[in-house]
């Protein structure tokens, strides 16, 4: 199986965040991380090339800074990766990101491609399929379990509320992998020395421009959001804010 | 041809998603301050009855889009049924409520009507002749207005929630219905889907729950989930979670509460180490009185909470325990 996975490096969980000038974007002057989804869609695809053999090739779209997803990715046991190197990526809406992964990947013939099933930055859930879409392949999203069948693969699909639903497709496809479909590995001290000697291919920007075309949405203003409730900070010693938690509880919300 | 807005409502197995009137209710918002004509869609196989339900409310006119290739549901079939529908209405505005099924398909149906599409939005804003849409990011922390730079047809999909189902208008008569039905080629769809159904036996309906105590990483270790428990126990609630603690094996998967989990909305929620990641609070911040501690001041949950405690859940949680046994007991 030779599977592609798409992967996004995104602000940490925690990192405070600062809007630019412009206030259209954030400052870029915090700590960055892999996007979590796709951490678990690399897994996946790590342990699919366990069972089925073949090869695990990681691609980001990004900053110099970028590589790192790509090279923590080699470590835990990606063969190859793709950097789409160049600050302009970050801004490019999920139909051109997805047509730039379309155009670096043309000479490949992959059987699988997975992205997280969206990101902690936009949190669209577009790239995966507006990919599938972009190479005529089938796809199916928000994936909790793959297996392999003779005509392809069979995949359990994450619905609302508890409920699955299984689907079987043929290759060559597109998945949208949810967290928590499997527990991520740690890379080892090995992985991490062997990831230095496993091919890097740079992408430029101006080797995919072809393919881009203007973006189809902007972002007018970026905010912090409006605050809607009047929320009361109760501050003090633990205890003390125990027993004030206790009067609201009494009083206020009248379940005491 | 008129501008006109879209709502293309969801059914599964027969029956109207609720949410669907939030959309519809925002597609009347969207009509009301644009001046475009509003009209549905519903998309299915023997789905006419459905048509007439969304007829009763104020819609300019209903669509029932037919092929029974389009039972059960797959994004090549959707896709393939809705694209030529789209090219020959052209609306303005597609609007459809943001669930699994959708973006599943809305960005593949944008994409081949190479178009884009503006997802999981809260609301809107229209300023002079502009209209954008607003939608949260990085988990909530931030939020942005976002507009389209492309030419209609224009395709949004909003989140539960964010407009009130109830409050959709209905219509003083019956809207005229029309029912098309669209050819489906044998080899479009790829995806063979067998029947939905249902993990967890659920042992709890947390929707029935009157008080939930809910746990997120903040928690940090599955013994330490006990605390949690005896919270819940002490104010006669149950024991809820967000995804990763039940991903982790922590809680079975029936604690789960989000878009993947459950949605409640009980008198007191009160959120243990949880930040407030969107796709957590879609599924609680309907409960009357929500109440977080977090240690870090800028989670997200701090802006629906309405009692807030930026601390340690391990130093305040053990003192609350005691408040509430002692509250109960008549002291």
């Amino acid at each position: 199986m030779k599977i592609l996975v798409c992967m996004k490096q995104v602000p940490q969980k925690d990192a405070p965040l600062k809007l630019n000038e412009a206030a259209t974007w954030i400052r870029e002057d915090v700590s960055y991380e892999v996007n979590e989804p796709d951490a678990f869609a690399l897994e996946e695809a790590l342990r699919q090339k366990e069972k089925h053999g073949g090869e695990v090739v990681v691609i980001t779209a990004g900053p110099a800074r970028a590589q790192q997803v790509l090279r923590e990715a080699l470590a835990k046991g990606a063969d190859r990766a793709v950097h789409l190197e160049d600050n302009a990526f970050v801004r490019l809406d999920a139909s051109n990101t997805a047509r730039a992964f379309a155009a670096a990947i043309k000479e490949e013939t992959f059987d699988l491609i997975f992205t997280g099933l969206q990101s902690d930055d936009y949190g669209y859930a577009q790239t995966g399929v507006v990919l599938a879409e972009l190479l005529g392949w089938p796809h199916a999203t928000i994936i909790m379990q793959i297996e392999k069948t003779d005509s392809g693969i069979k995949v359990k699909r994450e619905l609302e509320a508890g409920y699955f639903q299984f689907v079987e497709m043929p290759l060559p496809a597109v998945l949208t992998i949810q967290s928590g479909i499997n527990k991520l590995r740690y890379a080892t001290l090995i992985g991490i020395k062997q990831a230095k000697n496993k091919p890097l291919r740079k992408v430029a920007l101006a080797d995919v421009q072809s393919a881009l075309a203007a973006n189809m949405q902007t972002i007018e203003r970026l905010y912090i959001p409006q605050k809607t409730k009047n929320t009361e900070f109760l501050e003090g010693a633990p205890g003390e804010v125990a027993k004030r938690l206790v009067e609201k509880l009494r009083n206020e919300v009248r379940v005491l | 041809m008129p501008d006109s807005i879209l709502v293309i409502v969801e059914q599964r197995e027969g029956k109207l998603n609720r949410v669907s009137w939030e959309t519809l209710s925002a597609g009347q918002a969207l009509a009301a301050e644009t001046g475009w004509t509003l009209e549905a869609a519903v998309v299915g196989s023997g789905v006419a009855n459905l048509a007439n339900e969304i007829a009763g409310k104020k819609v300019a006119k209903v669509y029932a889009i037919e092929s029974p290739k389009l039972e059960p549901y797959t994004p090549d079939a959707f896709t393939a049924g809705l694209k030529p529908f789209l090219q020959s209405k052209q609306p303005s505005l597609v609007l459809m409520p943001h669930t699994y099924q959708v973006r599943d398909f809305v960005p593949k149906l944008a994409t081949a009507m190479q178009r884009s599409a503006i997802s999981d939005c809260v609301g809107y804003k229209k300023e002079g002749d502009k209209l954008s849409f607003t939608r949260q990011m990085f988990q909530g922390k931030l939020a942005a207005d976002v507009s389209f730079t492309c030419g209609p047809p224009w395709f949004v999909t909003f989140q539960n929630g964010a407009f009130r189902g109830d409050k959709v208008e209905p219509g003083a008569s019956a809207a005229p219905l029309e029912i098309l039905s669209v050819e489906i080629a044998d080899d479009v769809t790829r995806n063979r889907p067998q029947e939905v159904f249902k993990e967890a036996k659920q042992a709890v309906d947390l929707t029935q729950a009157e008080i939930i105590v809910s746990v997120g990483r903040g928690i940090k270790e599955q013994k330490n989930i006990e605390l949690a428990k005896q919270l819940a126990e002490a104010l006669g609630g149950e024991l809820a979670a967000s995804r990763p603690i039940c991903d982790s094996g922590w809680l079975p998967m029936d604690r789960q509460i989000g878009s993947s989990g459950q949605t409640v909305a009980p008198k007191l929620y009160l959120a243990l180490g949880i930040s407030g990641a969107i796709q957590h609070i879609v599924g609680m911040k309907g409960a009357r009185t929500i109440i977080a501690i977090n240690k870090d001041s800028e989670a997200p949950i701090f802006e629906i909470a309405d009692y807030a405690v930026v601390g340690n859940l391990f130093d305040i949680v053990p003192p609350l325990i005691e408040e509430v046994k002692k509250a109960k007991a008549g002291a």
